[in-house]
């Protein structure tokens, strides 16, 4: 590992000052930082060490109805706040269906959305690619595998986003707090990350020296309390990213769906949110022929990048049908045993 | 130059003049203070058996820098019985037969202790198989460690319901 400069501000204003210099990487708990600088994947001459950060750490219920998480809060303690994981389940099985505990306990919320992506060619630190080192082309082209998109990828990258957590914040409109040597701003989770377009490298929409603060979820993402599931397929049933997974909540009037939110995971280098079958949706008896067609639509345009991974169209569309069987059937009362897995589903 | 680093490790208050930034207490433990209980296995948070509790939360000593740690109280394996008396996890995993090369072992131990302490699983098999999610055994002794963290929770239960 490079050596670096160990900086432990105090406040963020002297967060972010030290921010600006050059190659420096901001550090909370490190869980992916720090494996990937053993890795020799990214190397920073400076680390600034915000954990200690005032003001960054609490969960807090907003006058509009709203919440506000702390960027510093960890996974664990989010997923197991009693009135978060009832207002807001999805969100909640997600955060369980991701890593070990040990790693819930560490890892912090601005930290997953800031993960880096889990394509081998990435993180062996050797293959060309062209979000490591730009211009060096894709080593995933062409031997894709599992793992790899199926939507919004480019020819200069084919990796997914591997969060489990963003998929639900995407479905509710989550937005993201920013601060940096410009001040605070905000952006919608659904455009926090980029896709790869022809600048692989440009991987979310901070700005150099900028930092997440919180994330909010508006007053609205309430109202999908009760019908509210997240639905995860991966190799092994307990620590393993997903192959596919899907966010689905819907709100239900009378015998009729009113509105309903649809997102997926391991699709592509964001969480997918698919509005267009959320609006195939509304106004719908719930039924299997509403999903399937709202499923079919949320993978309009899907393409594989090789043999690998064709199968997870069809497998992401029956995700989206078993995700929103169960969304209708209820949130269950507690999140089950095995966290958003197919296997021993409430 | 060195910095310095306040921790209370198993108990005991200590400063430490670290040497170099990139050091992961796991590191700090096994190479600089002599305590090798805690494991080195994959060294990236994929294995546990470098699981401690930091500020009482189980977690990967080998993803966690030791300079960002200043202030915290680290558990190990090392701290966990009184004397001779073996802390109740410890005695189940004996009792059950929780292993077989060993190797895991201390970091099994730790998290079933952060498991415990955490509370969501209690004796539920399902929860409890998922909650050691993140401590592989390559021996696969996984039925008697399930057995061993069931019945020291149990005991646990029995000891809040008494208490």
């Amino acid at each position: 590992m490079r050596n670096f400069d160990y900086i432990r501000p105090a406040s963020l204003p002297e967060a972010v000052a030290a921010g600006q210099r050059p190659d420096t990487a901001y550090l909370a708990a490190g869980t992916n930082l720090v494996d990937l600088m053993k890795g020799g994947v990214t190397a920073p001459a400076r680390i600034v060490d915000i954990t200690r950060l005032p003001g960054l750490s609490s969960i807090e219920t907003l006058p509009d109805g709203g919440t506000r998480i702390g960027a510093l809060v960890r996974n664990s303690d989010l997923a197991h706040d009693p009135a978060f994981a009832k207002t807001y389940p999805m969100v909640a099985e997600a955060l369980l269906a991701g890593a070990s505990a040990q790693l819930r306990n560490a890892a912090t919320v601005g930290g997953n959305l800031m993960q880096r992506t889990r394509c081998p060619f990435f993180t062996d630190a050797v293959s060309p690619c062209n979000k490591r080192a730009p211009g060096s082309g894709c080593a995933a082209l062409g031997h894709a595998t599992r793992i790899h998109a199926v939507q919004g990828w480019s020819e200069h990258c084919i990796a997914t986003n591997p969060s489990d957590f963003c998929v639900p914040l995407a479905a509710l409109d989550a937005v993201v707090e920013i601060a940096g040597p410009d001040g605070a701003r905000e952006v919608p989770l659904t455009a926090f990350h980029n896709l790869p377009g022809d600048h692989p490298e440009r991987e979310t929409a901070l700005r150099p020296a900028e930092l997440i603060t919180a994330l909010r979820l508006p007053p609205e993402a309430a109202a999908f309390q009760g019908h509210a599931r997240y639905l995860k397929v991966r190799d092994r049933t307990s620590y393993a990213f997903a192959v596919v997974s899907a966010a689905a909540a819907l709100t239900l009037d009378g015998a009729k769906i009113g509105r309903a939110r649809l997102a997926f995971g391991g699709l592509a280098l964001k969480p997918w949110r698919v509005e267009a079958a959320e609006a195939a949706l509304a106004g719908q008896a719930p039924s299997p022929e509403a999903y399937a067609r709202a499923a079919a639509l949320a993978l309009d345009g899907a393409k594989p990048t090789g043999e690998a991974n064709a199968f997870k169209i069809e497998l992401a569309r029956r995700v989206a049908v078993r995700a929103l069987t169960l969304a209708a059937a209820g949130t269950p009362a507690r999140i089950p045993a095995l966290p958003a897995s197919p296997f021993g589903i409430v | 130059m060195t910095i310095p680093l306040r921790l209370t490790l198993n108990g005991q208050a200590r400063e430490i003049a670290l040497d170099d930034p990139r050091v992961t207490l796991l590191d700090l433990l096994r190479e600089r203070l002599g305590l090798t209980g805690a494991k080195k296995g994959c060294d990236r948070g994929q294995c546990g058996a470098c699981t401690v509790l930091v500020d009482g939360r189980r977690i990967n000593a080998c993803l966690t820098l030791a300079v960002s740690l200043d202030g915290a109280e680290i558990l190990t394996i090392e701290g966990l019985a009184e004397g001779d008396r073996l802390h109740p996890v410890q005695a189940a995993f004996i009792a059950h037969d929780g292993f077989q090369c060993g190797f895991c072992t201390p970091g099994q131990i730790m998290s079933a202790v952060g498991l415990i302490r955490e509370g969501h699983a209690g004796t539920d098999p399902e929860r409890i198989r998922e909650g050691m999610s993140g401590n592989l055994c390559r021996c696969g002794a996984y039925a008697g460690i399930l057995e061993a963290v069931q019945d020291a929770a149990t005991q646990n239960e029995h000891r809040e319901d008494a208490a």
